[in-house]
């Protein structure tokens, strides 16, 4: 395909996959209790529109978006509040959540109702998107009404579905594409529509044939510019930046957006998740997740409501083997391991690794930097991981800021191929916090400058003209042609 | 033998500019010198320092009519950055011009109370506060420095430091 780039760096690693994808998608049990934390998405976090006590249906919202990056959050179940209070979150010991208690009758929310999307204007289309509570569903949960209205700046943006579910053990994506293609053309022609795009792109790895043709299919019956490419099933691949380089031949600006090119990029689930509030007017209340690792004794990929347990999920998929060891939410490379699993399931929870001691890569005590470069070679942004990580251990601000290390993407693939086993990633993720610290300072400290020096200018200026004035009067008093001299 | 006096002449005319060269870049030097430490300094413009400012206490400095120990905003940070720059031994910052807040702040107005006198409007350094004559006045706290220059004009002293968001 013309335009396309190889992407620098990379690994290609076993995918794992199998173990889920055997077994065709199907849907979780319902709990009798649900928690909805209101931070669950990029942004800030969502106002609840109930009280304790109120009576709930499905699908009905719960929590209105705050501000321009956030999401509404819809009730998974009906049943009644039980609770607003903080509850422990894979992403935070003390996340403010609603909890709703299941009453197990299913009663719809009325107001839901399909909308015919070509009728809205594009502007409106996305306000109908956010009401949906539509957010990313490759894992980042960033407000997908946000990220469309910030493409609005570039004219007939080129729409990128991301299908390239690069992580080795996630297979939700793969698992969508098989058996819902027809959901995410449709959710591709609506996003289409709401960024009046020229052309759409749904982008997947070679190494998912059953995917690919359940697609063609899909794209068969539909008419409109939508075309299949394929790319390397190399880790991350995937990667939003990484994709939009392969697939468009184009780097996003390391200070700027995939808008600022011309490209919008979306996950093909949240493609499917637009579709469903479009077509069928179900919000998002419920996602793909896969179930995987040999401590799951039937691996699997289900569909599960927000707010869900993980052990329910856990227990739905047969409960543990003997041997587990870990459970990690995620992938294997950017997963994080979870405490316990009474925790509920987020919109970003794109996969759950019950991982026996087989699964997981022992590692071994750090050892020194040897120089080898396998790290700057695996870089798939192009970084020098070796030297980051000096810097980052003296906190050398300048240059950690000059060799980009706020371009990492934090995959895990230096750490992957270090020999001495060096949690590089770990460090750099450690170290962002205070240089983005000190680079806010640093243009807070500049506008403040150019605000200062303007005022001294004006009022120089201010007092310039005053002292004219006063010379244009006095002079017309005494009706000299020249100020008399002497001093000022 | 010419071609030998044409290149003592051209030895000597060199000579002749690199010995001047300093004079004539020694107010550009200076200059730059100043620009770099103004970058070193937070922009605060609270005066705290003695100056007029951060870009005149950087003038200051450069002159030799200033210590680098005068900058409680920038703390004792700006000040090692400001020793290192200069090869000076780092000192702490001289707590006789000010100490300031752990956490960051910013001004707020008691919008009911102010009677719109615009008088803390003529005191801030960068502009940050909007308003006119008998009209409520209030801080855009995105570009406040917390200064604190605008609370002591306040007649009916309506002006706060609360923490920035």
């Amino acid at each position: 395909m013309a335009g396309t780039r190889n992407v620098h760096g990379g690994l290609r690693l076993d995918a794992h996959k199998q173990r889920s994808t055997r077994t065709p998608l199907r849907l979780a049990g319902v709990p009798p209790e649900i928690v909805l934390p209101l931070d669950q998405h990029a942004g800030s976090p969502a106002t609840p529109l109930v009280q304790p006590g109120d009576v709930v249906e499905l699908g009905q919202p719960v929590a209105v978006a705050q501000s321009d990056i956030s999401a509404w959050l819809h009730s998974p179940v009906s049943g009644r509040v039980s609770a607003i209070e903080p509850r422990q979150a894979p992403h935070k010991t003390d996340a403010l959540s609603i909890v709703i208690a299941n009453d197990g009758e299913e009663r719809r929310h009325a107001a839901n109702t399909p909308i015919d999307f070509r009728s809205l204007k594009p502007a409106e289309l996305c306000e109908h998107i956010a009401r949906g509570g539509i957010v990313g569903l490759g894992g980042a949960a960033f407000p997908t009404a946000a990220k469309l209205l910030r493409a609005f700046t570039s004219e007939q943006p080129h729409l990128l579905l991301n299908g390239a579910e690069c992580e080795p053990w996630i297979s939700c994506d793969e698992m969508l594409m098989r058996e819902r293609a027809a959901d995410i053309v449709f959710g591709a022609q609506v996003l289409c529509h709401a960024l009046n795009a020229a052309r759409c792109t749904i982008a997947i790895e070679d190494d998912v044939p059953e995917a690919r043709q359940a697609l063609q299919e899909a794209l068969a019956t539909c008419a409109g510019a939508i075309t299949l490419a394929t790319v390397a099933s190399v880790y991350p691949a995937g990667g939003e930046r990484q994709l939009i380089t392969s697939i468009a031949g184009l780097e996003v600006p390391g200070d700027g957006l995939p808008a600022d090119i011309g490209m919008v990029c979306q996950n093909v689930g949240t493609a499917a998740a637009v579709a469903r509030w479009i077509r069928d007017g179900e919000p998002l209340i419920s996602r793909i997740v896969s179930v995987t690792g040999s401590g799951v004794r039937q691996a699997a990929n289900l569909e599960v409501r927000i707010g869900t347990p993980l052990a329910s999920i856990v227990a739905d998929c047969g409960g543990y083997a003997d041997d587990v060891q870990a459970l990690i939410m995620g992938g294997s490379m950017m997963g994080v391991a979870l405490a316990s699993d009474a925790l509920p399931l987020l919109k970003a929870t794109n996969c759950l690794i019950v991982a026996a001691a087989a699964d997981l890569q022992p590692r071994g005590p750090e050892m020194p930097c040897i120089r080898c470069g396998n790290c700057s070679d695996a870089c798939p942004a192009s970084l020098l991981p070796q030297q980051l990580h000096w810097y980052a251990l003296s906190g050398d601000q300048p240059q950690l800021e000059r060799l980009g290390l706020l371009d990492c993407i934090e995959c895990g693939c230096c750490d992957y191929v270090c020999p001495s086993q060096i949690p590089l990633t770990q460090r750099f993720r450690a170290a962002k916090p205070a240089l983005l610290t000190t680079l806010t300072a640093r243009r807070q400290a500049d506008a403040a400058r150019a605000r200062f020096e303007s005022r001294e200018q004006r009022l120089a200026r201010l007092e310039q003209e005053q002292r004219a004035r006063l010379e244009e009067k006095r002079r017309q008093l005494t009706g000299r042609k020249t100020p008399p001299a002497g001093p000022e | 033998m010419l071609a030998a006096m044409f290149l003592a002449a051209m030895l000597a005319a060199l000579l002749a500019i690199v010995m001047l060269l300093p004079a004539w870049t020694a107010t550009t030097s200076q200059q730059r010198l100043i620009e770099r430490i103004d970058d070193l300094l937070p922009q605060t413009q609270c005066g705290r320092c003695t100056f007029k400012g951060c870009r005149p206490y950087a003038t200051a400095i450069a002159r030799g009519e200033a210590d680098i120990d005068q900058c409680p905003p920038g703390g004792d940070l700006t000040a090692a950055a400001l020793a290192n720059l200069l090869g000076r031994a780092p000192k702490r910052v001289d707590p006789r011009f000010g100490i300031m807040p752990a956490q960051a702040a910013v001004a707020w107005i008691d919008e009911p109370a102010c009677i719109g006198c615009t008088k803390c409007i003529q005191a801030c350094p960068v502009d940050a506060i909007v308003g006119a004559s008998k009209f409520m006045h209030t801080v855009i706290a995105a570009q406040c420095t917390g200064c604190e220059l605008c609370i002591p004009p306040c007649p009916v002293d309506c002006i706060e430091m609360r923490p920035a968001s």
